[in-house]
């Protein structure tokens, strides 16, 4: 039996992989493949029930089901006379593997096969860290679980996961679960994080945590879990400002509950499998401006290339993606050589970028980079660009935060000054003098 | 004079309301973030999520169980919890479409509780 070979096939089927597919769809491909590992479409969104999607690319306030539901909706309308059946979606399927050369091995209900492609988008997302990723001791009852899992166990299946809730961790998930549990009648005793700020968006502190009269516990980590069949106590310590933990300052917590949001890995197992470089700052693919990876034909994005705070802009992340592909696949398939590429490198304050690469000759009107910020900056602070000693472009910010993804574009124009075969594009943070 | 940080959008402005003088706002970098300002002091208003159960699903749907559902607006932050009760008391039976109405004019708020998923 010879297997249908597709244009495209996109791995994962949140909102990156639908946002992609779509694009790609959009931009004149017609024979396209989403392969989704849960049985339903809309990955992670299920279960953020909670509002504020959508602002951006909708310009409404949506819960998470909703948005998808748009996406879901979009992706099953993309038919027409050259492709009645439209984009074709495999549910309840596991990729297992990736070759170089876009072959893509799955399982399912109907076995093992291996599906050709003239082209691969990665949309697999990211997983959550667990209690070893943070070191925390003690015994191992149940009660212990990551904010996902118990948002995934109280909004997906029903449960009411604990009565006595401490959250270690300030990311967005877990101030949206503190007060998700609030909500359905638990008490949440602390939110504990071990810097000098939330980690999370300063309006999820505010409506979270203030509005629900949860303490919040800064420059504090969790240094022992007790409890033999379910979490009985969890003891608090403050750290100082290398995170070491100061003697003296224990705090005991009695509750039956320990939420884990300490942060997103990008889920790459199969992006390594193909052979796609990997970055260690972002712990997500290497890509050019138009999220190509070093692998030609096979691009990334989403939260498996960068972790994202706003499905926004991993829609529109995922649109570039999907474009790409599609020029790709109708300009033949043909890796793009330049002899222009240069390099972005983050400078003083700043983490990562994102794109790593870029070719001269293909950025279009500007060129967008995303990256974040090491610490907070108040009023009249500023995003620099230099090559070298000179600086290309200079954006001013009222306000940045680690906790926010910053975003720039340079123009063109600007762009062209650079030389290619130079040092590498630097973005850097700074307090503007005046 | 004080401070809050806006919950509109995720920017976050940190807004300065001055309720001396008729809750002037300032540092928002939007309308939407003046009203907020304006209202948060006097008289704060949210989005309510939740889930309820739903019954009846198809084969494509059997493994669903709850159904998300929001405000179709802003309540009032202080009925939050009786919202909730009304919320729990509910029971969907599939199909629900996104945007079905679960529960009318919650506690007269004049806000509907609407379904955020479909549910086949």
């Amino acid at each position: 039996m010879s297997e249908k070979k597709y244009e495209l096939i996109v791995i994962g089927g949140g909102p990156a992989g639908l946002a992609a597919a779509h694009s790609a769809w959009e931009s004149g491909l017609r024979k396209i493949l989403i392969i989704e590992r849960a049985k339903h479409l809309g990955g992670i969104l299920n279960q953020c029930i909670h509002n504020g999607f959508g602002l951006h690319h909708f310009k409404e306030e949506l819960s998470g089901p909703e948005y998808a539901d748009r996406f879901i909706k979009m992706v099953e309308a993309c038919t027409d006379g050259n492709a009645p059946e439209g984009i074709e979606i495999m549910t309840d399927t596991m990729a297992l593997n990736i070759t170089p050369d876009h072959e893509v091995y799955v399982s399912n209900t109907e076995g093992y096969r291996v599906l050709k492609a003239d082209s691969v988008i990665l949309a697999m997302g990211c997983r959550e860290r667990t209690r070893d990723s943070v070191g925390i001791a003690g015994s191992r009852p149940a009660g212990v679980y990551t904010a996902g899992t118990a948002q995934m166990f109280m909004n997906i299946m029903g449960y009411s996961v604990g009565r006595r809730v401490v959250v270690r961790g300030t990311g967005d998930i877990g101030l949206i679960m503190a007060r998700r549990m609030k909500l359905e009648g638990a008490e949440v005793l602390a939110c504990i994080g071990a810097s000098d700020h939330a980690d999370g968006l300063a309006r999820n502190v505010n409506q979270c945590l203030k509005d629900f009269d949860i303490p919040l516990l800064l420059r504090h980590t969790i240094t022992e879990i007790r409890g033999k069949d379910r979490v009985e106590q969890v003891v608090a310590m403050e750290v100082d400002e290398h995170r070491n933990v100061i003697p003296g300052t224990e705090q005991v917590f009695d509750c039956d509950t320990l939420l884990l949001s300490i942060g997103l890995i990008p889920e790459n197992e199969l992006s390594k499998k193909a052979g796609v470089p990997i970055d260690s700052r972002t712990s997500g693919a290497v890509v050019y401006e138009n999220n190509e990876t070093e692998i030609p034909g096979i691009f990334a994005c989403g939260n498996v290339l960068q972790v994202h705070d706003l499905v926004d802009f991993v829609t529109e992340e995922s649109i570039r993606a999907g474009q790409a592909a599609a020029e790709y696949v109708l300009g033949g398939c043909k890796a793009k050589t330049s002899d222009t590429v240069f390099a972005l490198a983050n400078g003083e304050n700043v983490k990562y970028t994102v794109p790593m690469k870029a070719r001269m000759e293909e950025i279009g009107k500007f060129l967008e980079v995303s990256f974040r910020v090491k610490k907070i900056f108040g009023a009249g602070s500023a995003v620099v660009v230099t090559q070298g000693d000179q600086q290309i472009a200079r954006f001013k910010r009222p306000y940045m935060s680690s906790s926010k993804m910053e975003k720039i574009r340079i123009p063109k124009a600007l762009i062209d000054k650079i030389d290619p075969l130079g040092e590498p594009l630097t973005v850097s943070a700074v307090e503007e003098v005046e | 004079m004080q401070e809050i940080i806006c919950i509109v959008c995720p920017k976050g402005c940190h807004l300065m309301v001055d309720e001396e003088n008729d809750f002037a706002v300032t540092g928002s970098a939007c309308e939407k973030g003046i009203d907020y300002g304006r209202n948060e002091l006097q008289n704060p208003v949210r989005v309510l999520t939740s889930t309820v159960r739903v019954s009846g699903c198809s084969e494509e749907d059997s493994d669903i169980v709850r159904c998300p559902v929001r405000t179709d607006g802003s309540i009032p932050k202080d009925l939050m919890f009786d919202a909730m009760k009304q919320i729990d008391a509910v029971e969907l039976v599939a199909p629900v479409e996104v945007g079905d109405v679960v529960i009318p004019d919650i506690l007269g708020t004049g806000v509907d509780i609407i379904a955020t998923r479909t549910v086949k």
